[in-house]
């Protein structure tokens, strides 16, 4: 891989006068800044895959405090990792519990399994109907927000909870967003205009223009879509996540915005935005119904086009 | 913070002096719990060693196979198939000459002929399943790229009529063709 882009590199500077074939470049945004380690150590960090968690028929189940006769048991295995242990393996803790005493949600049987059950549980919550997006998690192998996943009523079918694949975790359920955060503000996800209002009061927008944005600005950044993407997986250092991409249309998109070219120039290169292989896993996992898959597609049509 | 909360619990309680009394230390919130105070460049330190050790959380592993992911690898996989045998068959047959094989069209011809049926078969079910996939797909793609086809309920059957198409496809080429 460096080998080529060293290559690319060369040939490129050759030539004095590129045809616009050739003008894409290599992977950078210009907001170097927001890539910027917090600590050298920390960026070299090499994800062990040998890590991988002890299953749960290797660890105990925790039992429902006080199961009632007529009680609907069902178990959910978690992903379990203290980084107070840091030499110990993640693994999949069981729980059980009775659905009668649970709520629907299985936000629900989190914060019960918290409260009730095993207090050491980690996870992120804060809304619980879907705006926030801080309790996303992997539930039954798919993206989602735990606030927004019905508990299936089927109790023989046991539900496993992971936190968001492919990302550094800080304890339990809790991912690292550190990446996914630096790459969001890498997109300048913000007005950017020098002109001023015509009428010296506000930007104007048609009801057509306005129309565009339906669908982007809903988006609460949970970060279900990045981590379900496989190219987001292997590529995270510099492919931006359909999330991001997302937002970094909802801008190219507003009639208002004045840096279109600039916001389309920087993610002209091999890597940004040309990483996604419309797999669509994006748009699947999506908890509140948008759709990354088309906004990076309208993204890249933009760009052929122009 | 703390001091204007006082201070607008004063307030309050001097409009509205039927209240009960309590002192105001009172409904400040407190924390109970012990925390020890870490300099910026301490807590920068504590951090990194911490991120040395994080997992990484399971991810291919655990996520459910679904048309779109599956479809997608397959794509790659097909393609490579082909594109390999395709190079690899170039590369011998410029190769020939000096190693003195035979891959002439007619010697190809006569050595493929005189193969048994299921060998045949199996040759051509092998070439037949990754060229249909590999080409449908390439449609959807296409109407992908023009921003065609991106609801979900399209994708997936889109998905899955590629599927079908493919196995009616390399079946016939397979056994009839």
């Amino acid at each position: 891989m460096a080998c080529t882009r060293a290559f690319t590199r060369l040939t490129m500077k050759r030539i004095a006068v590129r045809p616009a074939v050739f003008t894409r470049g290599l992977a950078s945004v210009n907001d170097t800044h927001a890539r910027d380690p917090i600590s050298k150590v920390a960026e070299k960090i090499v994800p062990d895959a040998a890590r991988a968690p002890i299953p749960e028929s290797k660890t105990s189940t925790i039992k429902e405090p006080e199961p009632t006769k007529d009680a609907k048991t069902k178990t959910f295995h978690i992903y379990r990792w203290n980084p107070d242990e840091p030499s110990s393996k993640p693994k999949m803790q069981s729980y059980t519990l009775d659905m009668n005493k649970t709520g629907p949600m299985m936000l629900d049987a989190l914060i019960r399994i918290k409260n009730e059950v095993d207090p050491t549980l980690t996870f992120r919550r804060s809304c619980r109907e879907g705006i926030c997006g801080s309790c996303a998690m992997n539930i039954d192998g798919v993206n989602t927000l735990a606030c927004l996943c019905r508990i299936p009523t089927d109790t023989t079918k046991e539900s496993r909870i992971y936190p968001l694949p492919h990302m550094y975790v800080v304890k339990d359920l809790v991912p690292d967003m550190t990446l996914f955060y630096k790459q969001y503000r890498s997109v300048k996800p913000y007005l950017q205009r020098t002109t001023a209002a015509p009428d010296g009061r506000e930007y104007r927008q048609s009801k057509e223009d306005r129309k565009k944005l339906d669908g982007l600005y809903e988006c609460i950044l949970c970060a279900c879509c990045s981590t379900s993407c496989p190219s987001y997986w292997w590529n995270q250092e510099e492919y931006l996540g359909p999330a991001v991409l997302l937002q970094s249309y909802r801008w190219i998109a507003d009639s208002r915005d004045e840096r279109k070219a600039e916001r389309q120039d920087a993610l002209n290169n091999s890597m940004s935005l040309y990483r996604c292989h419309t797999i669509l896993n994006c748009s699947r996992t999506c908890p509140k119904g948008l759709n990354p898959a088309l906004a990076i597609a309208e993204i890249k049509k933009s760009m052929a086009f122009t | 913070m703390a001091s204007q909360r006082i201070f607008q619990l004063g307030l309050r309680r001097a409009a509205a002096p039927g209240l009960r009394v309590q002192p105001a230390g009172r409904m400040v919130q407190r924390r109970l719990a012990a925390t020890e105070h870490a300099s910026q460049n301490q807590a920068a330190e504590i951090l990194a060693k911490q991120r040395i050790a994080r997992p990484v959380s399971p991810h291919l592993s655990i996520y459910k196979p679904q048309i779109t992911s599956v479809a997608s690898s397959l794509n790659r996989i097909t393609g490579i198939t082909l594109s390999g045998a395709l190079y690899i068959f170039g590369i011998a047959y410029l190769a020939a000459p000096y190693t003195g094989w035979h891959l002439e069209t007619q010697s190809m011809v006569a050595a493929v002929a005189a193969w048994p049926m299921a060998v045949k078969m199996g040759v051509k079910a092998f070439f037949a399943f990754p060229f249909f996939f590999h080409s449908l797909n390439g449609v959807r793609h296409l109407a992908w790229d023009v921003g065609v086809g991106f609801k979900n309920q399209q994708v997936i059957r889109s998905g899955w009529a590629v599927v079908a198409l493919t196995a009616v496809g390399s079946i016939y080429y397979t056994f009839i063709g």
